[in-house]
């Protein structure tokens, strides 16, 4: 297990909340001390724009910029920094995807094919897509123990086809907590049809297991930086170079032009062209000391503590409240640190009012993942989920939490 | 303070009120997507006020404390009265603070009831 006692010193939050019980890392994570800093300095020593400025503040946050898109290229093991996009957040790396990729190739009667178990910010540009566009959506399902239903063998025989042009998969699931086989899946689907881009949405994964872009074999992989650590409003997108060259720009204007003319615009190269307008320089800067407290965790070492909290809180559940408390998605041990959970005949929204009450922070709704719940038959849920400033001790007020709900609403 | 007074736990227990009218004059559904939430709403109008008023409600215990403790209020009131009826009035009849997300569990009653008396009843 990590040094809880160490880690939360390093939390600013802990200091204002010593008794803050926060389960829902899931939505977004809380924050070192070393990025709160980053960000300051930033703002108090160099703040001055990128690319722009030929002084020496504007140089030195430019290259605090650009230092921090070739640490993203290290992590996610890329091939080169230029295959590295800063957005405002996940979704909108999906979007630019939808529209600067989808827009381009998707065609009357192509298909573009997703999965059931999708946050709604990979789910609903692609249906639109292919609304718009007359072509076929997909939707692969989930088996009765909640993993996705890949067909025989998981081959995918029968799902992906040669006339699907796209599709695109969450990693790990934000309901289920499910790891998707990526790898495979992506070797299957380019199996069936070698031009396929593989799109794969990486928020849940990024923060708790080492992602490795070239050996999952995926064209397009797309994460937040505020799950992980970092600031909020900052997104990565990375994507394989080829495919960024041959893409459309998203937005234009400042920034992604190579020259403007009264007829005619040339636009900069990747990642240059997806940038446009002054970005969120801050972030970029502070983004490369979460990865860094990552790293020197280590992953062995993150994945390992969450799977104890995981394994010990469905167990734990399992025990003090027996069939009453329904935990969605598979059982051990393809489970990441994510529960989603009900609880009846108590409303998730009573269930978390009455956490807060005790000072514990969990989500309760569908967490932007209706079809999901839909699939289930239930209308909203309960989530907790852990990361590396968790105990057990965290789980154990969860579970007296639980029992206080029956004793208030029972 | 915790939302969950007496009051409100009396009225999620024991909703007043409960169930379906058959011959209603009117019946109103209303849905909060984001949790789930249903409440379903008949009334039965005599002379401009309310003869008879009931729920059913799928949800939480705010939302079900909430369609209670109006439709208690509204019964025998006349309409013109009831159609005033605001956010304040509820946070009021409720006597609990409730932040920016639940506040709509508690008004989705009050939803209701606006569908069942406005445009000509």
């Amino acid at each position: 297990m990590l040094n809880v006692t160490h880690i939360r010193s390093d939390f600013p939050i802990f200091s204002d909340k010593p008794n803050l019980v926060y389960l829902d890392s899931t939505a977004t994570s809380l924050k070192p001390r070393v990025v709160i800093e980053k960000l300051r300095e930033y703002y108090e020593k160099y703040s001055a724009n990128v690319f722009r400025g030929i002084y020496g503040i504007s140089e030195k946050a430019t290259e605090e910029y650009e230092e921090t898109r070739q640490i993203v290229a290290d992590f996610i093991n890329a091939k080169s920094p230029d295959e590295v996009i800063f957005t405002r957040n996940t979704t909108e790396s999906l979007n630019l995807l939808a529209y600067s990729l989808g827009q381009q190739i998707i065609e009357k009667n192509d298909e573009v094919v997703t999965t059931i178990e999708e946050h709604h910010s990979n789910f609903v540009p692609w249906q639109q897509l292919a609304a718009e566009n007359g072509a076929v959506f997909k939707i692969i399902d989930i088996t009765t123990d909640g993993n996705l239903n890949l067909g025989k063998n998981s081959s995918l025989e029968g799902i992906v086809t040669k006339k699907t042009k796209i599709l695109t998969l969450t990693y790990i699931s934000n309901v289920l907590g499910n790891i998707n086989p990526i790898k495979e899946i992506a070797r299957q689907a380019k199996k069936i049809n070698p031009k396929i881009v593989v799109i794969v949405d990486a928020a849940q994964a990024v923060p708790h297991i080492k992602v490795d872009v070239q050996d999952l074999g995926c064209d397009f992989i797309a994460f937040s930086a505020h799950k992980m650590l970092g600031p909020t409003g900052l997104g990565v997108l990375w994507g394989r170079y080829d495919l960024l060259e041959s893409m459309l720009p998203f937005n234009f204007g400042g920034e992604m032009i190579e020259s403007v003319e009264a007829d005619k615009t040339l636009f900069k190269s990747p990642p240059y062209k997806f940038e446009a307008g002054t970005p969120h320089i801050a972030g970029v800067i502070a983004l490369k000391e979460s990865i860094h407290y990552l790293e020197k965790l280590g992953w062995e070492n993150v994945e390992a503590h969450e799977k104890e909290l995981t394994n010990y809180a469905l167990r734990k559940m399992a025990y003090e409240l027996g069939k009453k408390v329904k935990v969605l998605g598979p059982s051990y041990p393809n489970h990441k640190g994510i529960i989603a959970f009900t609880f009846e005949p108590y409303h998730p929204h009573d269930i978390a009012q009455i956490f807060s009450d005790e000072n514990i922070c969990i989500r309760a709704g569908h967490h932007c993942a209706m079809p999901v719940h839909t699939r289930l038959g239930v209308n909203a849920s309960c989530r907790m989920s852990f990361y590396i400033y968790n105990d057990k001790t965290d789980i154990d007020k969860a579970i007296l939490a639980l029992k206080q709900v029956e004793k208030v609403l029972g | 303070m915790s939302i969950y007074q007496d009051k409100i736990l009396d009225h999620y227990r024991n909703p007043r009120n409960f169930g379906r009218i058959k011959n209603a004059d009117k019946t109103a559904e209303v849905f909060n997507h984001v949790c789930g939430d249903r409440i379903d709403m008949d009334i039965v109008i005599k002379e401009g006020g309310v003869e008879e008023i009931r729920f059913e409600a799928k949800g939480c215990a705010i939302s079900r404390a909430s369609a209670s403790l109006l439709t208690e209020y509204a019964k025998h009131k006349k309409i013109d009265e009831l159609k005033k009826l605001d956010k304040a009035f509820i946070i009021n009849l409720l006597e609990i603070d409730l932040g920016p997300n639940r506040i709509k569990c508690a008004l989705l009653p009050l939803e209701a009831l606006k569908k069942l008396i406005i445009n000509g009843q």
